[in-house]
């Protein structure tokens, strides 16, 4: 279809040629939120060979503004993104970052994330709450577990999904976080620990819920033909998708899949010419236990409630056929509270062979696919290390 | 200072007064669309299922059906003083929309709470400005 063909036109045009976290990730009271975009920034832009003065681009999601990331850097972009549509914005941006290098509206776009969602250092919390504020906060809502276990326990009641099933993504998500030295939380990991840890809302114990850490992250992108004068292999971006389909649950049409990470995949696959059978390594936003199964159903790759069939028997888990979230997750690794810079940043040094005792042979492809909200935005990204 | 279980209402848009107001006399009050016939929730100035501004207010019979839940057994807003645990709930009305409230009157545990059991409302007054609606299993008829 002609919107395909002209999205085809952005495949393979950008790279991402720079990677990087914070210089320290975890628990981090003494470092501010702004420190923590910087040193991403910083030791993205020297992963790639390039200097800080080179971005002229700069795209962030948050409570900081690009505005007031560039003033802190010191440079003045003739390109900003501030697309705030929760975690996934990040991922997101991959796509607004290639459409402007494309179109040469920047030349080095650097995509940043810095949150002291821990420590809450040097934030503001500036946000509205007023529909919320009427209609959910009143009853107890008001935190991602009070509204992400509503939409799994309705895909236990329709597909019949158990704790232990989801428990499996834990379990699976841990055994990479094992052989990740940055991971927050690298013991092993049993079902039967998930389920008798602490129950925090039902059907979660503390296991099912993503960390809450502070860290940052940045990736560097420029055009493919300057990306070969960078310092690493560049990892081309083939294909990118967003959509956004409501901010409360309650306005979620496909409950309990996710109408918007069926479109942002679909545009995705379509741009990079792929489908679900292509990809060697899969990177999905993991804030629940049960969102990378309701992920891969509503993308297409399972039937509604045979997501969970991916963690089982080893097939996710290392040297199994379909690795998934290979940097122990948002479960394991680090979640700052807007995941989606980290995904990208481990499919980026996967396609690069750099991840030591936790690569996947033969990395071609992969998938970074992260929801904002609750399963509410989508962001898709189709990584190659080959055009 | 009153001392409430939980917080009130945040601001209040204009759009959404017939709801509020409707509470305060023990009725739940949609917003329905004259054009498409559809109801929706929560109050808008336009229809989200067709985008008409042709809206009406239609009294709901306060029957529908726990969509979805949780039983929440650590609190994340210190200003809601219910005791733990208890169940956060999605209702779906009779009428479609879905909104989100808590299941009382039931003992909060999973083997007794399913998706689709039937409930219908009650309402809890938290003083003489805001009524809030809750629900609670349906009578056997």
């Amino acid at each position: 279809m002609a919107q395909h063909d002209k999205m085809r036109e952005l495949s393979n045009t950008a790279c991402i040629v720079g990677a990087a976290e914070s210089d320290e990730m975890g628990i981090l009271p003494h470092k501010s939120q702004m420190a923590l975009h910087l040193e991403s920034i910083s030791n993205a832009c020297a992963d790639a060979g390039l200097k800080v003065s080179d971005v002229d681009g700069i795209f962030t999601a948050g409570a900081h503004s690009p505005a007031l990331i560039a003033e802190a850097l010191g440079v003045t972009p003739r390109y900003v993104d501030g697309t705030s549509v929760g975690g996934c914005s990040f991922i997101i941006m991959v796509e607004h970052a290639i459409a402007a290098l494309h179109h040469h509206l920047c030349d080095v776009a650097v995509i940043t994330h810095g949150e002291s969602g821990r420590s809450q250092v040097g934030v503001t919390r500036v946000r509205d709450t007023s529909i919320a504020g009427c209609y959910e906060i009143p009853y107890g809502f008001g935190a991602p577990p009070t509204w992400f276990g509503l939409i799994t326990t309705r895909h236990m009641h329709e597909y019949g999904t158990t704790l232990e099933q989801w428990a499996q993504v834990a379990v699976s998500t841990r055994a990479w976080a094992a052989l990740n030295p940055k991971a927050m939380y690298r013991d092993p990991l049993t079902v039967a620990d998930v389920l008798k840890a602490k129950m925090i809302a039902y059907p979660f114990t503390v296991l099912n819920i993503c960390l809450v850490t502070d860290a940052g992250g940045a990736i560097v992108l420029t055009r493919a033909d300057r990306a070969r004068d960078c310092a690493k292999k560049p990892v081309y971006v083939r294909g990118t998708g967003e959509a956004t389909e409501h901010v409360s649950v309650t306005q979620m049409k496909g409950l309990p899949l996710s109408e918007a990470t069926r479109m942002s995949s679909a545009r995705a696959f379509a741009m990079a010419g792929v489908s679900h059978g292509d990809f060697d390594h899969i990177m999905l936003y993991d804030a629940f236990t049960s969102g990378p199964p309701i992920m891969l159903e509503s993308m297409g790759f399972a039937k509604p409630g045979e997501g969970v069939a991916f963690f089982e028997n080893g097939k996710s888990t290392p040297g199994g056929s379909l690795p998934i979230n290979t940097n122990g997750g948002g479960l394991s690794y680090t979640h700052t509270g807007m995941y989606g810079m980290f995904p990208l940043i481990e499919a980026t040094r996967q396609l690069r062979g750099e991840c030591g005792a936790r690569q996947v042979p033969n990395v071609k492809l992969s998938l970074v696919n992260g929801m904002g909200g609750m399963l509410s935005a989508a962001g898709t990204a189709v990584l190659s290390n080959e055009k | 200072m009153e001392q409430l279980e939980r917080p009130l209402p945040a601001p209040l848009a204009p759009e959404a007064k017939p709801y509020w107001e409707g509470l305060k006399q023990d009725k739940l009050m949609l917003p329905k669309c004259k054009d498409c016939g559809k109801a929706h929730f929560y109050p808008r100035i336009l229809c989200p299922h067709c985008h008409s501004r042709n809206l009406t207010w239609v009294e709901a019979s306060g029957r529908g059906k726990l969509y979805a839940f949780e039983i929440l057994h650590r609190s994340f807003n210190p200003a809601v003083k219910t005791p733990l645990p208890y169940v956060l709930a999605m209702i779906e009305l009779e009428e479609g929309p879905r909104l989100l409230s808590n299941l009382i009157n039931i003992k909060p545990d999973p083997a007794l709470i399913h998706c689709d059991m039937p409930v219908q409302v009650v309402y809890s007054k938290l003083n003489d400005n805001f009524t809030l609606p809750f629900f609670q299993p349906a009578e056997a008829k």
